[in-house]
């Protein structure tokens, strides 16, 4: 029995929809979204981990590092607008999120 | 059954529940501990993928820099997190059904992968042989060579989040006394005293 890409790739799938999954169910709460993102980015890092891997190119994982970067911005600007906004209007609920009337 | 087999098994069966546990779960603090345990699995499968070097990044980036930075807002925020909760059971079904379309659409994609005949003659950096290039020394080698630009944007784009997360979360209160040294140290002794001469018997 051996581990293939296809397992990995699996793996990776069932993360991404359960980032996906993790979105629609706490419509409400910001915080478990962009734990949800997270989840989803390392799907793709797990993905491209994998392919590196398999092939036998290096590529990939500069790729991956290069997302974990953006990942990390990412979660900071996030976290940055989510605590000003908790501080303007005392929520976190994404409904109440309609000043601009969008 | 080896013991990578069995690795990849618990690593994976691990992940994807704690994964699943993040979303579920009711109190946040909960959910980033989850999500480190998720980050660790998925650290643990590239591993064994043979990307030490990425695993370890994830390990120090994920789970010491964001999932701590989690922790402090969820700690910080005083948010009634049960009621934020409430409805969840009323955006179950659309959930499910997304992540069951989505799930049927990966695995078609994943049915009819196949490597093409020249993908292996297109590969951009050949993975040196781990016996005599370790894989951080083989991945330093390419990044600070022929990656060096995208390298040194992704510094630039770090840079660009800290002053933005500084800038969005700085506010000046205005309802505190603040010391300000200038007005301190200008302060002129002739303005700040008065002498004044009193007559005996006589208050001011």
């Amino acid at each position: 029995m051996n581990i293939g890409l296809e397992h990995y790739l699996a793996v990776a799938a069932a993360l991404f929809v359960i980032g996906i999954f993790g979105i629609f169910l706490n419509r409400k709460n910001v915080i478990v979204i962009l734990m949800s993102i997270e989840l989803m980015l390392l799907a793709v890092n797990l993905n491209l981990v994998a392919f590196s891997s398999m092939s036998g190119d290096l590529v990939g994982q500069i790729f991956t590092m290069l997302i974990l970067t953006v990942a990390a911005a990412e979660a900071a600007i996030g976290l940055a607008i989510l605590v000003v906004f908790f501080r303007n209007r005392g929520t976190i609920e994404v409904e109440d999120a309609n000043v601009m009337k969008g | 059954m080896t013991v990578a087999v069995l690795a990849f098994y618990a690593f994976s069966i691990v992940g994807v529940v704690a994964a699943l546990m993040v979303t579920l779960s009711r109190n946040p603090v909960h959910s980033v501990l989850w999500l480190i345990l998720t980050f660790l699995s998925a650290a643990g499968l590239m591993v064994l993928l043979g990307a030490e070097f990425v695993a370890m990044l994830l390990i120090i980036v994920y789970v010491g820099a964001v999932a701590v930075l989690f922790l402090f807002v969820v700690m910080m925020l005083d948010v009634d997190f049960a009621e934020l909760k409430s409805e969840m059971v009323k955006y179950m079904p659309l959930g499910l059904l997304v992540a069951v379309v989505v799930l049927i659409q990966l695995g078609f994609g994943l049915g009819a992968w196949a490597t093409s005949e020249g993908a292996m003659g297109l590969r951009q950096a050949v993975t040196p042989d781990a016996a005599v290039t370790e894989n951080t020394k083989a991945l330093g080698l390419l990044m600070y060579d022929t990656y060096l630009y995208l390298f040194q944007l992704s510094g630039l784009i770090l840079l660009v989040a800290m002053i933005g997360a500084i800038v969005l979360t700085l506010r000046h209160r205005k309802d505190i006394k603040r010391q300000n040294v200038l007005h301190q140290m200008w302060r002129d002794p002739a303005k700040a005293l008065e002498m004044v001469d009193v007559k005996p018997g006589q208050g001011l």
